[in-house]
């Protein structure tokens, strides 16, 4: 194995880990203040990718219109979602509220499939396939715009949360009942979290949507950013991008040894592997700093 | 009206304890059976292979999931592994010369094995953590499933299942099938039922509702979980294999994944938590109800002269499937069996409804 060959893995599995750590920023938002998994982060971001697509398609706008525009969109979605949908279920057992994440998930992936049919569809960012040159080493374009957008959408969520809104998020994801008793109004911060990760969505579906084109498989994103999230500490955003490159190098390294061994198709295994050894061994992540119940 | 409490006194434990506290429930629950033993007779064959057979089998395999789910408190997203692992064993060892009866034993005990080792991890975490991990050992499950070449001839193979036979005889006909799937539910409902009337039903209620005050009662929380995985495993497995030897005829790894996981968990949901009649409904409503919308939508389409994409119609019945998830949730939380329940507590003090039910 020569060294060189090992580097590239190393930064283009970085690289699409800074990309899993794009989808795993909107789990991390809602979860931070509702204690909520949104398992439908996947669905969102399908839905963010169709509404980019239609903006340009239908209202004639151009790209760096139609992202602004579709992150508006995607802003009252959230709102909506969370005004509809969760808050009813606000003090019902988990498995409630996990079953209205997957129904969620369900729902909207069905009729957006029905409304926008299920071909893949180009998104047409225009970013070259050439790969650049580092060295003897070949890095995708694409992945590393997108990584500068993970770090574009983490420096701009760490510098929202010293903001006064922000201020109140982090208030509520502390503590809710506190920041009842002092009079935040918790319920709008947990709906402002859900059209923020919303619009996380458009942006990680942006960039993933041009990766591997628009349809379906864009929810399939769940389990890694999940295994991000968990890994990172459901609830840090730090712990999002960290681990974010961890698991990209972990897949990208490790797949590569393991291949050969298993006959193909062993980053899966290694996600879910990672998945299942961070709940069993540091359920809190490594960032993370919920109490975990344990018997 | 039907549920006429008025002159049943229960006075001693024993009747107390009784199956049907009240003889309308047990006579309804005798004319759905009878229901279900002559529909062979009564229902084209159409219906009775298509709907009728995979309702009941399904019901099964969801009871199974409600008793991990809503008797024992524990999540579980990685059911469909299970059912896969009751399916290839039961297939492989009927092939191997196995007769049914034991090949269908033999999956359920592997699928029980394995749960106990899903069950380990339920050991260390709860709630969203332990749902967590069984999603990721069913991603673990799919993999493994469409990777050994050994065990399922790869991701797009399929493996037939042997004729069923059952005591010596061959069972082929529709109504033969339909029997065999009947009496598996029926099997797996009469233990559901007798459940409340075990100390193994009340130790599973008391882990699920505090499980270290279970544990200062004296309840071992941590055996009873196990027991509780490895149960609702066993039950698994051996829908699983009924489900391919009655009603799809072959194995493959895309019968069982993590779709149907939710599938199954959104059953038992929109059945209802610990409720027998409500997984019975819950189970029809998820099964029948988007394709019946899809038909209806259809048809209203077809009437107004408007034209849909076949797309379109290929992805309704998922969105309708969603679409009563979120409902449900919302609406009536408690399911189904909620609702079947309020009305035969209306029923129970009619036309008296000011006493006290």
């Amino acid at each position: 194995m020569d060294g060189w060959f090992l580097a590239e893995l190393t930064v283009n599995g970085a690289l699409t880990g800074l990309l899993y750590s794009l989808f795993a920023i909107g789990l991390v938002l809602i979860y931070k203040s509702s204690s909520v998994p949104n398992l439908a982060q996947g669905a969102l971001t399908m839905v963010g990718a169709y509404v980019v697509i239609e903006c340009g398609r239908r209202l004639g706008m151009p790209l760096w219109l139609a992202i602004p525009a579709a992150m508006v969109l995607m802003f009252a979605l959230g709102l909506t979602i969370e005004r509809v949908a969760l808050r009813p279920l606000a003090g019902r057992p988990i498995i409630m509220i996990l079953m209205m994440t997957l129904g969620l998930d369900i729902f909207l992936r069905g009729t957006t499939m029905a409304i926008f049919g299920g071909t893949s569809r180009p998104l047409g960012l225009g970013v070259s396939y050439d790969p650049l040159f580092v060295g003897p080493m070949l890095i995708s374009r694409i992945h590393l715009i997108g990584a500068g957008v993970t770090i574009a959408v983490f420096l701009a969520c760490v510098f929202f949360f010293r903001t006064r809104i922000g201020v109140r998020l982090r208030a509520i994801s502390d503590d809710y009942l506190a920041s009842w008793s002092v009079g935040i109004p918790v319920e709008r911060g947990v709906g402002l979290s859900w059209a923020l990760a919303s619009v996380a969505a458009v942006a990680a579906s942006v960039i993933w949507g041009e990766i591997q084109g628009v349809d379906q498989s864009l929810s399939l994103l769940l389990l890694k950013g999940l295994t991000v999230a968990v890994l990172g500490g459901l609830d840090s955003l730090l712990g999002a991008v960290v681990a974010g490159i961890i698991l990209g190098v972990l897949e990208s390294v490790g797949s590569n040894f393991l291949d050969p061994l298993v006959g193909g198709g062993s980053r899966d295994l290694i996600v879910a592997a990672v998945l299942v050894l961070t709940v069993l061994l540091r359920p809190h992540g490594l960032f993370g700093r919920h109490e975990i119940e344990r018997i | 009206m039907f549920f006429r409490q008025s002159g049943i006194r229960h006075t001693d434990y024993i009747t107390d304890n009784r199956l049907f506290r009240i003889p309308a429930d047990r006579n309804l629950a005798l004319l759905a059976l009878a229901a279900g033993l002559v529909a062979p007779v009564a229902m084209p064959a159409y219906h009775l292979n298509s709907f009728l057979l995979p309702w009941l089998i399904w019901t099964a395999a969801a009871l199974g999931l409600n008793l991990v789910i809503g008797w024992a408190g524990q999540l579980h997203l990685g059911y469909a592994a299970l059912m896969a692992v009751g399916a290839y064993t039961s297939v492989h060892a009927a092939r191997f010369g196995l007769p049914w009866e034991l090949a269908f034993v033999a999956g359920g005990l592997l699928a029980a094995v394995i749960g106990s080792m899903f069950a380990v991890a339920a050991l260390r975490v709860k709630g969203l953590y332990l749902a967590l991990t069984t999603l990721a050992l069913q991603f673990v499950m799919d993999w493994m499933l469409s990777h050994s070449p050994w065990l399922t001839g790869g991701s797009h193979a399929s493996l037939q299942a042997p004729t069923l036979r059952l005591l010596g005889m061959p069972i082929t006909g529709e109504a033969g099938r339909y029997f065999v799937a009947l009496g598996w539910c029926v099997l797996v409902t009469v233990f559901l039922m007798n459940l409340r009337r075990t100390g193994l039903g009340r130790a599973l209620v008391a882990v699920r509702e505090k499980d270290y005050a279970a544990a200062i009662l004296g309840v071992n929380s941590f055996w009873f979980k196990i027991v509780a995985f490895a149960t609702s495993a066993f039950i698994a497995g051996v829908s699983g294999a009924v489900l391919v030897v009655t009603y799809y005829f072959l194995v493959t790894p895309e019968q069982f994944t993590v779709n149907v996981s939710i599938q199954l968990l959104a059953m038992v949901i929109v059945g209802g938590l610990a409720s027998i009649i409500g997984t019975y409904l819950g189970v029809a409503l998820i099964l029948l109800a988007p394709g019946l919308i899809n038909l209806l939508f259809a048809q209203m389409a077809g009437g107004l002269g408007v034209r849909f994409a076949p797309e379109t119609y290929a992805h309704i019945p998922t969105a309708v499937y969603g679409a009563l998830v979120i409902g449900f949730l919302i609406v009536e939380p408690l399911g189904l069996g909620k609702i079947y329940r309020n009305i035969r507590d209306y029923l129970l003090v009619w036309p008296f409804d000011q006493m006290k039910k």
